[in-house]
């Protein structure tokens, strides 16, 4: 195993961890906590393809990294200012029982 | 795929990972798992908090010293904290008595299941043909502070200002959406 298949495949599980975080959990935050994971994943494999790719002076993958990190920030903020709201609206964060868009 | 340094075959001599990659792996992988497993969501949180700094160590760990940094500072630094207290505001410490899983948690498992394989079959059968060192570890590429600052001032300077527009948007945003508004509920 190179170390960037060792790289890949811990994201890959990363990804498919947070991706059923997402999927499974009824707190609306921890669905969050599950995207973000996934966001992480693909940030580790952006660094792990830029270490061991054919140019890592050109800075293209790191680049991309640090700018996807910044979206991830306002991602994270704007969706628990959401979550907030929602819960105070609707007095719960339960996905569940959150099934209609009337107020 | 004409590129030098894609035709070097893993074949030859397989380096070993390191042990101290297999450490940061599994305690990032172990935060991860506990952050999506656990009842109580602070516990969730500061599970959460542990795989984002196993995160930045193996950014450190691939020689990403900026990147590593900035994760530690926005992830730890804010993100974690943003979580916690959205849950202290959202009273989300309290675990619901009907189980903290979906109704339909067996479909969403299967499917992360499924993308799992999907990307551990393609990573693997690709392995041949993914940039990298085979055998000799290659040399940590030298880049500087100096030049991420330099690239982020010239090459990268529109994406820079569209990503502080964008931050600007957002921080305005979540503080509007969020905001009380005691008009309205009285």
């Amino acid at each position: 195993m190179t170390p960037l298949t060792g790289y890949l495949l811990v994201a890959a599980l990363l990804f498919s961890i947070g991706l059923a975080g997402a999927l499974t959990r009824r707190n609306a935050i921890l669905v969050l906590i599950g995207i973000e994971l996934m966001l992480n994943a693909a940030n580790l494999n952006l660094i792990a393809f830029w270490r061991y790719g054919p140019h890592p002076e050109a800075l293209t993958g790191m680049m991309f990294a640090i700018f996807s990190i910044a979206v991830a920030a306002a991602e994270a903020a704007v969706g628990l200012g959401l979550v907030i709201q929602i819960h105070r609206h609707a007095h719960t964060t339960d996905l569940d029982r959150m099934n209609r868009m009337r107020g | 795929m004409g590129h030098p340094a894609f035709s070097v075959s893993h074949r030859e001599q397989v380096a070993p990972m390191s042990f101290v990659f297999y450490l940061l792996a599994a305690l990032t992988l172990a935060g991860a798992l506990a952050a999506v497993l656990l009842k109580n969501t602070v516990h969730c949180a500061l599970a959460l908090t542990v795989a984002f700094a196993g995160l930045a160590l193996l950014y450190l760990e691939l020689d990403a010293q900026f990147a590593g940094f900035a994760q530690i500072l926005v992830y730890i630094g804010a993100v974690a904290i943003l979580i916690v207290f959205a849950i202290l505001l959202t009273k989300g410490s309290e675990t619901p008595k009907d189980g903290v899983y979906s109704k339909n948690w067996l479909t969403g498992l299967a499917i992360a299941a499924g993308v799992f394989a999907v990307l551990g079959w393609a990573v693997l059968e690709r392995a041949r043909v993914l940039p990298g060192p085979g055998g000799t570890p290659t040399a940590a590429p030298a880049v500087t502070v100096l030049q991420i600052g330099n690239a982020l001032m010239g090459r990268y300077v529109l994406p820079l200002e569209i990503v502080a527009l964008l931050l600007t948007a957002a921080l305005i945003g979540a503080v509007i959406v969020a905001m009380h508004e005691k008009e309205e509920t009285k």
